[in-house]
C-alpha cells in the first residue's frame, strides 16, 4: 500500500536523505578540522558561482545522465547493469576509432558518426553479458563487473600496443583533429549573446544527454519496446503470461542501456580530452548506479541527480584545492548520499510514514 | 449437541479466549477495528468473512505475528501480552497454517520435535515425543506414521501433522485457517471428526473459513467479519447460510446460479494426450484427451496440484507439452517459439490464470495498463509500429472497467490498490471483451469476496450463453457443480472420468478426487 503521496514519495524523501548525508558529512569536515559552513560555500562558490564552475559541473553532469540512464533503462526490466563504466570506456574505443580514421572537416558530421559509433560499441559490450544472462541465466550483475575489467584491459592493450602514435611514451591515441573539436557551451552561448567561461569542459553532449533523457522517457512509457519491458522487470511470470518473450526484452534493454553508456564517450573523449587516454571514463559508470537509484529510473530524476553529482565532483575538486580536505572525501560524500538515498530509504520513509499517517488521522 | 454460548456445562469457567477492542493499522488502513469476541473452553468457534475482512490479521495477532495497536488478550481470564510466536505457544495456542510451516525432508516427529526439543541431545527428545505422540493418535483419531518424511505424505497427513504438532506444545486453542483448502472431501470429513474428538477433550478451537458449509456443519458459534469489524456473533444453529452470506456482504445475495439450456454446436477445442513434463523431469499431465464444444462449459475439478495447472499453462502458452491440441481444427503449436502467449491469444484463446498476481495482472501497473497486457499488440491500442496510444487504452480500459463494474472505476489507479474481486474483474474484463472462442479459466473466484462472485459467475454463463466455449478449472466443487455442463475430474495428472453434474453429487466426485474409481 502506498501510504504517501506521490510528491512526497519521489521529492521529498530523496531530499531528506541528501540532508542526512550532508549532514554526516559536515560532521567528517569538523572532525578533520576544518569548518563545514565554509566547505560548503566553497563547493557552492566553485561549482555553481561562476560560469568557469558550471562549465565543470555540466561536464560531469553530461557523463552522469548517460550513464545513469544506462542503468534506469536495464533496470526498467530488472537488469541491473553494473557496466556502464566498461561500455563507456569501450564506447570511447568506437569514438576515437571514428574520429581518427576519416578526414571529416567539420565537427558536426564527425559527432553524428561518433555518436552512431559510441553507442554501437557500448551496445555490443553490453550484448555479450545480456546473451549470457538472457540464453544461460548467467548473472548479468556478475558479467557485467567482469566485463568492465575485460574492457579495460582492451583498452590498456590497444593504447599501449596499438594505437598509441609511434614515438610517444603516453598510452593514449593521437589528438584528434582541432577540425572536429566539438563547441564548448561558450561557443554554443556567446551565439545568443551570454557570456560563459571559455575553460570548462562542457560542450554540445551536454545537449545530446539532454535529448537520450526526452528520448528515454518516450521509449520506457509511449512505445510498445517500453511496455514490454517495464511488464518484464515487474512480473516476468505476468510477462510470460502475456506472451512477451524474456529474451528479446533481455536483449533490447540491455543493447539500449549499452549504448546510452557508450555515448558518454562523445564528452569525455571527443569533448574533452580530444583522444583516448587510459581510465578515460573516471569511475563515471559507477556514478551512474548512484544517479539511477537517487533519481528513481525516471529521466527527470536521472537528470536532477546527475546536477547533484555533477555539482558534488566540482566542488569536491575545489575543496580538495584550497583546503586540506582531500579530494577522497568527495568519495565519502557520494557514498553516503548513496547510502542514504539508495539502501537506508526505508530508514526515511518508515518514520516519514509514521508522521504521515499521524498528521492525516488528526486532520481527518 | 450446540451448547449456548457462556451457558451449559461452562457455566463458571472464564472464557478460554477473550478478546477486548482489538485494532491494528496497517498505514491508513485499519485491518482491525475495535474487535471484542469471546469463546468458551470446549467449543468450535467459526470466523467467517470475505477476503480482506481482517480475519487473518485477527488470528496473527493472537499468534503474535502483528501486534495490535490497541487492545487486550485475556486467555482463560489472565491478561496476557502476546509478542510473538514463543509467548503465543506458552499462552497455549497453537496454529495450522493455510501454508504449511513443515521442512519437507525432516520425519514426521523431528518436524514435531522441531524448537520444541527438551535439551541439545536430539535422543531422548525424539523417545519422548514418540511415546507422547502415540497418546495422542489414538485419543484423537490422529494416525501419522512418526517415521513417515514428509514430502512422502499427502496434504491430509501433513495437515495432522501441523496439528499434533500444536498438541505436542500443549495448545489448548487450537486455531485452523480456511483448513480445508487443499483437502478433498473425504479428507475434509476426517478433519471434522478429529476436531470433534479435540472438541469433546476440552480443547478450544477457532476454525477460520470462507465457506459457509463448513461453518454451519462443524462450529458451534460464529462470528462474521466485515471490512475489519466484527459485526456478530451467533449460535450457529441459530442461523443459516443464507443469512450468514448476507451478513457477509452486507446485501442480499444470490447463492445459486441460474442457467439456462443452450444447444451446444461444433467443437471448438480437442486435447489428444496431452503431457506435460515439469524442469525436474516429473510428468505432470499423463496423456489427457477432452474436447469443448461452442456453448458449454467443461468443469474441471480435482485437488489442487493434480495437474490442473499445468493443463491451463499449457492452453495459455506459457509451458509446452507433447499430444496434439487445435482450436476450431486449427493446430497449436505446443513446442518450439510459436508456443507463447501471442499466439495463443491470436488462435482465439483467452486465458484468466489461476494466480491473478503473479500472472494475470502486474500489481504495479496502473489499471488502463494491465488492460492492454498480453493486448499490447493489438492494432488499435497503437500510434504506428513504435508509439503505443495510451489515450486509446485508457479510454477502452474506462469502458471495460464500467461494464464489469470494476470499482473504483479508475483508470489510473495502481493495481494493487484494487481488492481481490476487483482485480479479478480488471482480468475477465481484459480476456472475455476481447471475444475469444475459447476461454480457459482457473480458480476464477479465489478470494474474491461473495458479491464479485456472483457477478462473475453471470459473465461466465452469459459468455457460454452467447456461444463460446468455456475450460473451467476450479478446486471449489460448488462452483464447478453450479456452472459447468460437463465435469470432469482431475487426479495425479489424469483424468478420472466424466460425470454429469446433474446426475452427480460432491461425494461421487470426492472420490475421483481422491483417485478411487467408482464402480459402475
Amino acid at each position: 500500500m502506498e501510504v504517501l503521496p506521490k510528491w512526497a514519495d519521489t521529492i521529498l524523501i530523496p531530499i531528506i536523505g541528501v540532508t542526512i548525508s550532508l549532514i554526516i558529512s559536515a560532521i567528517i569536515i569538523l572532525l578533520i578540522g576544518e569548518s563545514p559552513v565554509e566547505a560548503i560555500n566553497l563547493m557552492i562558490t566553485g561549482a555553481l558561482g561562476s560560469t568557469y564552475g558550471w562549465g565543470y559541473t555540466l561536464y560531469y553532469t553530461t557523463n552522469f545522465i548517460f550513464t545513469g540512464l544506462a542503468v534506469s533503462v536495464a533496470f526498467h526490466a530488472r537488469m541491473f547493469n553494473i557496466g556502464g563504466e566498461g561500455q563507456a570506456a569501450i564506447g570511447g574505443l568506437g569514438v576515437a576509432i571514428i574520429c581518427l580514421s576519416f578526414g571529416w572537416g567539420h565537427w558536426f558530421p564527425a559527432l553524428l558518426a561518433a555518436t552512431l559509433s559510441a553507442a554501437i560499441f557500448g551496445a555490443l559490450w553490453a550484448a555479450i553479458p545480456a546473451y549470457l544472462q538472457a540464453k544461460y541465466g548467467s548473472h548479468i550483475v556478475i558479467t557485467t563487473i567482469m566485463f568492465n575489467f575485460i574492457g579495460a584491459a582492451i583498452l590498456n592493450y590497444l593504447l599501449v600496443n596499438v594505437m598509441r602514435p609511434t614515438g610517444s611514451m603516453d598510452p593514449a591515441t593521437a589528438k584528434f583533429s582541432s577540425e572536429i573539436k566539438l563547441p564548448s557551451l561558450h561557443d554554443i552561448l556567446e551565439v545568443v549573446g551570454i557570456s560563459f567561461s571559455k575553460a570548462g569542459p562542457a560542450n554540445v553532449s551536454f545537449f545530446i544527454a539532454l535529448a537520450a533523457c526526452v528520448f528515454v522517457w518516450l521509449f520506457i512509457w509511449h512505445t510498445r519496446w517500453g511496455y514490454q519491458i517495464r511488464a518484464f522487470g515487474h512480473s516476468e511470470s505476468a510477462a510470460v503470461y502475456a506472451g512477451i518473450l524474456p529474451f528479446k526484452i533481455i536483449m533490447v534493454s540491455m543493447l539500449i542501456s549499452g549504448a546510452l553508456a557508450g555515448m558518454m564517450a562523445i564528452n569525455n573523449v571527443m569533448g574533452e580530452a580530444e583522444r583516448l587516454i587510459m581510465n578515460s571514463t573516471e569511475g563515471a559508470g559507477f556514478i551512474g548506479i548512484a544517479v539511477a537509484l537517487m533519481g528513481r529510473n525516471h529521466p527527470l530524476g536521472v537528470l536532477l541527480a546527475a546536477l547533484l553529482f555533477g555539482f558534488l565532483y566540482q566542488g569536491g575538486a575545489e575543496l580538495a584545492m584550497w583546503t586540506t580536505i582531500p579530494r577522497e572525501l568527495i568519495v565519502v560524500i557520494q557514498a553516503l548520499v548513496i547510502l542514504f538515498t539508495g539502501a537506508l530509504e526505508n530508514m526515511v520513509r518508515t518514520p516519514l510514514e509514521w508522521l504521515w499517517i499521524k498528521t492525516t488521522k488528526g486532520k481527518g | 449437541m450446540n451448547t449456548v454460548i457462556n451457558e451449559g456445562r461452562h457455566k463458571t469457567a472464564a472464557p478460554s479466549i477473550e478478546l477486548i477492542n482489538i485494532s491494528k493499522f496497517f498505514g491508513s488502513v485499519q485491518a482491525n477495528k475495535n474487535i471484542s469476541m469471546k469463546v468458551s473452553p470446549g467449543t468450535i468457534h467459526g470466523i467467517i468473512g470475505e477476503n480482506g475482512a481482517g480475519k487473518s490479521t485477527l488470528m496473527s495477532i493472537l499468534y503474535g505475528f502483528y501486534k495490535a495497536d490497541s487492545g487486550e488478550i485475556y486467555i482463560s481470564g489472565e491478561k496476557v501480552a502476546i509478542t510473538d510466536s514463543h509467548s503465543a505457544i506458552s499462552a497455549g495456542i497453537g496454529m495450522v497454517f493455510q501454508h504449511f510451516k513443515l521442512i519437507d525432508n525432516f520425519t514426521v516427529l523431528e518436524n514435531i520435535i522441531l524448537g520444541a526439543e527438551d535439551g541439545p541431545r536430539l535422543g531422548p527428545s525424539l523417545s519422548n515425543a514418540r511415546q507422547n505422540l502415540k497418546s495422542l493418535a489414538e485419543e484423537y483419531e490422529l494416525n501419522v506414521d512418526p517415521d513417515a518424511i514428509i514430502e512422502n505424505l499427502g496434504v491430509g497427513m501433513r495437515q495432522r501433522v501441523e496439528i499434533l504438532k500444536a498438541l505436542y506444545r500443549k495448545a489448548e486453542i487450537l486455531i485452523l485457517d480456511e483448513p480445508t483448502g487443499v483437502l478433498t472431501p473425504s479428507e475434509a470429513d476426517h478433519l471434522f471428526r478429529i476436531l470433534q474428538n479435540l472438541k469433546n477433550e476440552g480443547k478450544t478451537i477457532i476454525f477460520i473459513t470462507h465457506k459457509l458449509r463448513e461453518i454451519m456443519e462443524i462450529t458451534d458459534t460464529v462470528s462474521v467479519m466485515r471490512q475489519g469489524e466484527m459485526t456478530t456473533t451467533l449460535n450457529t444453529n441459530e442461523t443459516n447460510p443464507e443469512n450468514l452470506a448476507e451478513l457477509m456482504v452486507g446485501r442480499k445475495v444470490l447463492l445459486t446460479v441460474n442457467k439456462k439450456d443452450v444447444d451446444v454446436g461444433k467443437t471448438v477445442l480437442n486435447i489428444e494426450n496431452l503431457s506435460v513434463v515439469d524442469k525436474q523431469g516429473v510428468k505432470r499431465l499423463k496423456e489427457v484427451s477432452l474436447s469443448v464444444k461452442a456453448g458449454e462449459i467443461l468443469g474441471i475439478a480435482g485437488v489442487a496440484g493434480n495437474g490442473q495447472s499445468e493443463l491451463l499453462e499449457v492452453l495459455g502458452g506459457i509451458t509446452q507439452g507433447t499430444g496434439s491440441i487445435t482450436i476450431n481444427g486449427e493446430i497449436v503449436p505446443l513446442t518450439g517459439k510459436k508456443a507463447n502467449g501471442q499466439s495463443r491469444r491470436a488462435q482465439g484463446i483467452a486465458h484468466v490464470p489461476e494466480d491473478r498476481q503473479h500472472l494475470g495482472l502486474i500489481m504495479e501497473f496502473l489499471a488502463w495498463e494491465n488492460i492492454a497486457l498480453g493486448y499490447h499488440k493489438k492494432s488499435t491500442y497503437q500510434h504506428n509500429s513504435i508509439f503505443m496510444n495510451n489515450k486509446k487504452i485508457k479510454q477502452d480500459a474506462s469502458e471495460k472497467m464500467k461494464r464489469f463494474d470494476v470499482r473504483p472505476q479508475d483508470t489510473s489507479l495502481s493495481t494493487k490498490n484494487f481488492s481481490g474481486g476487483n482485480q479479478q474483474k480488471l482480468v475477465l474484463a481484459r480476456e472475455i471483451e476481447h471475444d475469444p472462442d475459447l476461454l480457459v479459466v482457473g480458480q476464477p473466484t479465489r478470494g474474491v469476496d461473495i458479491g464479485a462472485i456472483e457477478f462473475i459467475h453471470e459473465q461466465l454463463i452469459k459468455l457460454r450463453d452467447s456461444g463460446k466455449a468455456i475450460l473451467l478449472i476450479s478446486v471449489e466443487l460448488d462452483e464447478i457443480m453450479s456452472l459447468s455442463d460437463r465435469v470432469m475430474v482431475m487426479f495425479d495428472g489424469k483424468i478420472m472420468g466424466e460425470r454429469n453434474p446433474s446426475k452427480t453429487d460432491e461425494k461421487k466426485l470426492g472420490l475421483l478426487m481422491a483417485g478411487i474409481e467408482e464402480q459402475i
